[in-house]
């Protein structure tokens, strides 16, 4: 596999905690740990990587307590296998990444998240535990396998996003919802920019209790779908009353194909910014744009063209305390394209907790903001 | 509490007052306290059973203050402390003997409010209910209620990533808080997170929340607020049974049902709470639930008949709904006093929080009740049932030789329950003085040194809040399972990109 442009001098598969601890500790080079790969490109190319850890041979389900609604799971698990043993039970881990074949360590390290983060929230909500190994070979755990548990740091929102920067995951533990009993969507034509931020306004001060709103962006005009999980009579009435604030739309079954979809092509980025700044970030991207918003959150996935401004974006979305992450880009840009956008006032502390967990920059070193 | 830590000196030592005198200067005579019989005040917490008289008392009424106090703090290289309203219930806010207690309570302006993004901005010493009274009138709401919300600071809930009854679904303190601003050890002030969600870079902010004090002191809070639900419905539930109870509570989860609270309460905490609040429970319950569900009216109100169904089959005897606010109230009062209610019926008393996977609840409150009875005393217990945080209200009389010393060590066997069950020894009230020799039983000694990594980022010197969480701190720069020195990171490395 080629890491983003760099090719890992060797590759190891282990299959325990154990061996990865062992391989830490016998080894002194550059590493990176990766899963399925589908979320590379989201982070900076590494500065070197003398090693590569393909975590999918750590694929155990450890341990799942339906009663308890909690799972622990090595960090190679694919999300979709273990969706497929939970749902067994009704239940099922309530984050919706798209990408095809992704494993838990990945998601923990790329922080990736789908539509239903509205209702249910990110990584950070759901990961109640985890286990690491540090550049140094030791292991360490945080959190535990209950989900109200303030014992410690709670080290696991440190490492999600850090796409293995501080330490390699190698086992997680979840809290886990019961599978809603029905579902349905409210899809609705949005006319322009203003429109979007209407029906997000509506929304967002409703009490309706949607698990997602996305809109599809194709650059002028768009399309909002309203998704409802719960039982039968509260999806049917909350559609209803979702069509009556509105004053339009249309009831479907299940979400368009696009639903939950990431775009592809040009420079896709992931936008962060005040939800209600919904309108002004839509008119502020490049003709030629499109893409999904995760309207009432605040995030959304664009694809904008090559020769993109990055810099000139990230300034005129910066007042609604925006930020714009590279998720993807062109070879031939990706060497050169600032990922990551300016640093915060917080830099010099983040450069602190790298120099803490990996003195001497082994892991994933330049991937992440500030060439950390 | 066996540990009881009563500070001799009269005064603080020459150093401390040299520094007291700067920060007169600094910041104003009349914030600076240093005549022991003001500084008696501060000596604890809500944990009234370690004392320690501070050196200095800071009264900070800006960020400044803050600032300029933790600067010279550093320059003398003596230890702060923050303390809000001072409700934590572990001595997370125990002075350091001889040290600066910067207290947070007057910074309590609510500085932004923002409906169409819901959120708010707020001073640390703002108290917790007042977020939601101020959210109130845009429909909206600070969602995490700890029991102590009228009086427990914002600071105080982000230090503890403070829980309450409704974070069954809604989460705790830090599923709420999405920036800070932190005034770091060194005096430096950094923000960290934001008001959108995903900011770029480590989540500083998600290891911050829940560090109680020894990171830095927040010097403003940005939370996300939730929408007031449609309908709220309540039920109050008795069972001649604590297994039938905690039975119903896993049949409710079971059924795919998310309570916004599952709260329970055994026959003596009943006992108390009726003393205090006459809050008129079903006479005989060996165990009530309140249950509360929140949500769309549909929803509510066919899972709400759903729940009542399920409580039947766990032959609950009395089940009574709240008609009204008013009649809501009620039945949340019994629940909400039932700490200090606890008082009516024992001359002293000691709260433990742990936690236990949800469905080990009849076994474990069994163990509580043959381990009370082999230390010969009671135990009420009180508790959030829906994720099973535990807390055993432990009974004595301090007047009786020896039995502060049994109250604590039937807490800590509790605590050992807790952890051999796979639970926490703590799920929301925090580590704090009290409980810093458990971490050790519940982590090992590379799962400690590892969050200490953070620490030694955050300060190095060691000098927020010391002596807490952590039962030996270690030393910045060393390497976790080598504990030699020399390894200390190579200053230049960072400039390396
Ligand atoms: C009757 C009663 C009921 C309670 N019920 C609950 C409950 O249901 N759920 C729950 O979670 N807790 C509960 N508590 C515990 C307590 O109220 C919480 O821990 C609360 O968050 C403490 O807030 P405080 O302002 O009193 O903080 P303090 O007690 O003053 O301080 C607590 C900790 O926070 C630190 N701190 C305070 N302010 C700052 C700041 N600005 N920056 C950095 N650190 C700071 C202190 O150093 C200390 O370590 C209860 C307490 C009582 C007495």
């Amino acid at each position: 596999m080629d890491l983003a442009g760099v090719a890992p001098a060797e590759t190891l598969v282990p299959s325990t905690t154990d061996e990865v601890a062992d391989i830490l500790r016998d080894t002194t080079g550059t590493l990176m740990a990766v899963g399925s790969g589908t979320k590379v490109g989201w982070a900076a190319p590494p500065a070197s990587c003398d090693l590569m850890l393909r975590m999918t041979g750590l694929d155990r389900v450890v341990d799942h307590q339906p009663g308890d609604l909690v799972v622990v799971a090595e960090a190679g698990v694919r999300l979709s296998a273990l969706q497929k043993q939970l749902a067994q039970h009704n239940q099922m881990l309530a984050l919706d990444p798209p990408e095809d074949g992704a494993t838990l360590g990945g998601i923990v390290g790329a922080n990736a998240s789908g539509p239903r983060r509205l209702r249910f929230g990110t990584v950070r909500d759901l990961l109640i535990g985890v286990t690491v190994v540090l550049a140094d070979g030791t292991t360490a755990r945080s959190g535990g396998k209950v989900v109200k548990n303030v014992a410690g740091y709670d080290l696991g929102k440190l490492y999600t996003g850090a796409h293995g920067s501080l330490g390699v995951v190698v086992s997680t533990t979840w809290r886990l919802h019961p599978l809603p009993p029905a579902r349905g969507a409210v899809v609705v034509r949005v006319a322009d920019a203003a429109q979007a931020g209407r029906f997000e306004a509506l929304l967002s001060r409703s009490t309706l209790t949607p698990t997602a709103v996305e809109l599809r962006w194709d650059g002028a005009a768009g399309e909002l779908v309203v998704l409802f999980e719960s039982i039968a009579a509260s999806v049917d009435a909350q559609s209803d009353a979702a069509i009556a604030l509105l004053g339009t739309g249309e009831r479907v079954d299940t979400p368009p194909p696009w639903f939950g979809e990431r775009p592809r092509g040009g420079i896709v980025l992931r936008l962060a910014y005040v939800p209600h700044a919904l309108p002004d970030v839509l008119t502020a991207l490049p003709d030629g744009s499109s893409g999904t918003a995760s309207a009432c959150t605040g995030v959304a996935y664009v694809s904008v063209p090559s020769d993109t401004d990055l810099a000139a974006l990230r300034t005129t979305i910066a007042p609604h305390d925006g930020s714009a992450v590279v998720v993807e880009a062109p070879d031939e840009l990706r060497d050169r394209i600032d990922h990551w956008g300016p640093v915060p006032d917080s830099f010099g502390l983040m450069k602190r907790v790298k120099d803490q967990f990996d003195p001497g920059r082994r892991l994933s070193p330049g991937r992440l903001l500030g060439g950390l | 509490m066996t540990e009881q830590l009563i500070a001799k000196q009269d005064q603080a030592s020459p150093r401390t007052l040299a520094l007291a005198e700067r920060l007169r200067t600094a910041i104003g005579a009349a914030k600076v306290l240093t005549d022991p019989s003001q500084l008696r005040t501060y000596e604890c917490d809500g944990l009234e059973a370690f004392r320690v008289r501070p050196g200095v008392v800071v009264l900070a009424e800006e960020r400044d203050d803050v600032v300029r106090t933790v600067k010279l703090c550093a320059e003398a290289g003596i230890p702060f402390v923050a303390r809000g309203s001072g409700t934590g219930l572990s001595g997370g806010a125990v002075p350091v003997a001889d040290g600066v207690l910067i207290v947070l309570t007057r910074l309590r302006r609510i500085l932004d409010v923002d409906p169409d993004n819901a959120r708010m901005t707020v001073e640390p010493g703002v108290i917790n209910l007042a977020v939601s009274r101020a959210a109130a009138p845009n429909g909206q709401a600070y969602a995490p209620d700890p029991s102590s919300q009228q009086v427990c600071s914002i600071g105080g809930n982000v230090a503890e990533n403070s829980g309450g009854a409704h974070c069954l679904k809604y989460g705790f303190t830090v599923n709420h808080v999405m920036g800070a601003e932190v005034v770091l050890p060194d005096g430096k002030v950094v923000h960290l997170g934001g008001s959108a969600p995903e900011h770029p870079g480590y989540d500083l902010l998600g290891a911050f929340v829940g560090s109680e004090g020894t990171l830095g002191v927040v010097t403003s809070v940005t939370v996300r607020l939730i929408k007031v639900p449609e309908a709220v419905q309540t039920m109050l539930v008795g069972f001649h049974s604590v297994a039938d109870a905690a039975g119903t509570v896993s049949d409710i989860i079971a059924a795919g049902i998310l309570p916004a609270a599952i709260e329970m309460m055994d026959a003596l905490a009943i006992e108390a709470a009726e003393a205090a609040v006459q809050c008129n429970y079903p006479a005989g319950a060996a165990a009530v639930l309140v249950i509360e569900l929140d949500g769309p009216g549909v929803e509510v109100a066919e899972q709400f008949d759903h729940v009542e169904t399920l409580a039947q089959a766990r032959n609950a005897f009395e089940t009574r709904i709240a008609q009204d606010d008013e009649e809501r109230a009620l039945m949340w009062r019994g629940r909400k006093s039932a700490f200090a209610a606890v008082g009516r019926i024992s001359p002293s008393y000691y709260v433990q929080d742990g936690v236990i996977p949800r469905t080990r609840l009849p076994e474990i409150l069994a163990d509580i009740d043959a381990l009370a009875e082999r230390a010969d005393l009671r135990v009420a217990n009180v508790f959030h049932a829906g994720d099973g945080n535990l807390h055993p209200l432990i009974l004595f009389d301090d007047a009786v030789p020896g039995a502060t010393q049994a109250a604590e060590e039937l807490g800590f066997a509790i605590l050992d329950l807790c952890i051999d069950a796979g639970g926490s020894i703590t799920g929301e009230h925090g580590v704090g003085i009290e409980k810093k020799s458990k971490m050790a039983s519940q982590f090992t000694a590379a799962d400690l040194d590892t969050m200490q990594l953070v620490r030694c980022a955050f300060d190095p010197d060691g000098l927020a809040n010391p002596g807490k969480v952590f039962p030996t701190p270690r030393l910045c720069g060393e390497r976790p399972g080598v504990r030699t020195a020399g390894t200390a990171p190579d200053p230049t490395l960072g400039e390396v990109f």
